[in-house]
């Protein structure tokens, strides 16, 4: 037995995953409520003795990997020129990094919107804006705001490199916190976000998880190496690529419901699939992951009563369903105790549409779409973001899906088509559920075992 | 080096005459940025704001382009692009009309050079490098 240890120090749970590398299988999870306020190895601590209670054949740990999501994860702001272009190659860096976007600047930013940004509740800036030899006027006047306004979070630079030399002087004599990598978009529509997103995890690793206590875990229990939703994004990658010999399940989509956002990720190209499409817009990365701030089911379940109308809410209720529910009144009670267990089957009911509506809004948003366009050379259509019509497998996961019954009715939401013709939505995908809740786990894991991570994924995805 | 955006306009899948521009302007020194058939008002003037770009050359060559270029110029203007040359050129209009007369229309919407169809791209890169002021 060669037992090794996953811990990832979620927003409400400390999740821990023992698995054994000489025999590759789980040997057991556990989990007990986070403790950032106090010491976060309290609750740590607390999900060991669970672990050990359960499976005192565990002597020894031969190593300890870490992720955390820990105080609402990370929380970035995003900074570019055009909207459809550096804006948005700017955001699909911090979505793919792990991290919520919870402010876009386009253009030049106002006095007031740079009060704004040094108010917000964020971690990190990432500031883009122009191609390498394009508009960098732009991006300096945004540098010189952040400067004048003495932001107080590290700044990413990833825009037009010709700025770079200019910008480094202006930070040079304040006290901003700053590190310059490659052009998220170093030409037109070409995207390059891998430095930015290595930029992104190497400042979580060394700053933040740092100022939310859980650093000084580190030397308890080795080190902390991502946010956890890249590592859900990480074991999506390796699930669906496989590993030397051992194959994997082609292109897929890991749907992640939680309590205050739904993460969407895919795995694949999303090429148009027919000739008479053209696909228009930004590149698309071939993982991708989108995250939905105002689907959730608890912390932002109000946000849900701007999103649906009461007769688009009751379509999600299942069709023997009798009771008769307060929708406005029960989305208040989910958002003002977010600890809220369902325990009758009317709340369960009402949970189980909740869900479907974070899967079936998400995929709306994170599908590509096709436009009709009637030429004179006859009909063309565009496509913009990735067709998904083709995906084999839907991987689903979050507390909801794991200890729903139904959860695979849930997740048929994902080929829900009606009145939505033009979404790229998988057509019959096989569902899959992460039973266990080993996904970020096997992330983790991937870092230095792939194989026995991919072994695992396929074993426990069911 | 001076950028210029280049693309054929509307729902134009003409790509022959596209890349012929994008070869002559590129060997004859001009960072090209192309942005392919099939792109609308929005995606020449977004290509050039984050590409800082001194001038847009819009290709049509299925007789629709006065319609596809119709408030053009004055989007640019709103995009603060007022300062980037504008140009035209291919089958722009339908049917066989007076150059001349086809010319002041494009002009008039604010275009900086209209090209007659046929008319050869080493005339448009003689007038880019004397409009950029380039050698």
């Amino acid at each position: 037995m060669n037992p090794y240890l996953l811990v990832d120090f979620g927003s409400t749970y400390t999740k821990l995953t023992c698995v054994d590398l000489e025999n590759e299988y789980i040997i057991g999870t556990a989990k007990a409520p986070t403790t950032v306020e106090t010491d976060v190895l309290d609750g740590y601590d607390k999900a060991f003795k669970y672990l050990i209670s359960d499976h005192p054949e565990i002597k020894h740990i031969s190593g300890i990997s870490a992720c955390s999501s820990a105080a609402g994860g990370l929380k970035m702001a995003a900074i570019g020129l055009v909207e459809e272009l550096t804006v948005e190659a700017a955001k699909r860096a911090c979505l793919g990094a792990g991290a919520i976007v919870t402010k876009v600047y386009s253009h030049h930013m106002t006095n007031k919107e740079a009060q704004e940004l040094k108010d917000a509740d964020i971690d990190i800036v990432l500031l883009a804006g122009g191609t390498n030899g394009g508009n960098k006027e732009c991006i300096l006047h945004n540098a010189r705001k952040i400067k004048q306004f003495g932001i107080r979070v590290p700044v990413i630079v990833a825009g037009n490199k010709d700025a770079y030399d200019e910008i480094e002087e202006q930070f040079q004599e304040s006290n901003i916190e700053y590190y310059f990598v490659n052009n998220v978009m170093p030409q037109l529509k070409k995207l390059d976000v891998s430095e930015a997103k290595h930029a992104i995890r190497k400042i979580f690793i060394d700053k933040i998880i740092e100022a939310k206590g859980i650093k000084k875990a580190e030397e308890r229990i080795g080190e902390i190496i991502m946010p956890t939703p890249e590592a859900v994004l990480l074991a999506a990658e390796l699930l669906s690529k496989g590993y030397e010999d051992e194959a994997g399940y082609g292109e897929l989509i890991v749907i992640d419901i939680g309590g205050a956002t739904t993460d969407v990720h895919t795995i694949g190209e999303g090429f148009p699939k027919r000739t008479e499409v053209i696909l228009k817009g930004l590149e698309e990365p071939f993982a991708k992951r989108t995250v939905e701030g105002d689907l959730g089911m608890r912390y932002s379940a109000n946000a849900l009563l701007s999103l649906v109308s009461d007769y688009e809410f009751k379509r999600y209720f299942e069709e023997d369903d009798t009771c008769n529910h307060n929708i406005e009144k029960s989305l208040n009670r989910r958002s003002s105790h977010v600890d809220f267990i369902p325990k009758t089957k009317d709340e369960e009911e009402f949970d189980k549409a909740i869900a479907k509506i974070c899967c079936d809004v998400s995929m709306s948003r994170h599908v590509g779409h096709v436009e009709v366009v009637h030429t004179p050379l006859g009909d063309m259509y565009y496509q913009t973001g990735k067709d998904l019509t083709g995906i084999q497998y839907v991987i689903g996961t979050g507390g909801v899906l794991i200890n729903n019954k139904e959860a695979k009715k849930i997740l048929k939401q994902v080929n829900k088509k009606s009145n939505k013709a033009l979404e790229l939505r998988p057509t019959n995908p096989s569902i899959l559920i992460d039973k266990s809740y080993i996904m970020s786990a096997m992330g983790l894991l991937s870092q230095k075992y792939p194989k026995v991570a991919l072994k695992l994924l396929k074993q426990y995805l069911m | 080096m001076n950028t210029v955006v280049i693309g054929v306009i509307g729902a134009d899948v003409h790509a022959v005459g596209n890349k012929i521009i994008d070869y002559v302007l590129s060997e004859n020194g001009f960072n090209v940025v192309n942005i392919g058939v099939l792109s609308s008002q929005e995606d020449f003037i977004n290509a050039a704001i984050e590409t800082d770009a001194k001038a847009i050359l819009v290709s049509s060559l299925y007789g629709h382009g006065e319609m596809d270029c119709r408030y053009f110029k004055e989007k640019c203007v709103e995009a603060g692009l007022d300062h980037v040359k504008l140009y035209v050129g291919g089958n722009i209009v339908v049917g066989k009309q007076d150059f001349t007369e086809v010319e002041k229309r494009f002009k008039d919407m604010g275009f900086d050079r209209v090209y007659a169809p046929g008319q050869k791209i080493e005339d448009a890169l003689k007038d880019l490098r004397h409009d950029l002021m380039v050698q």
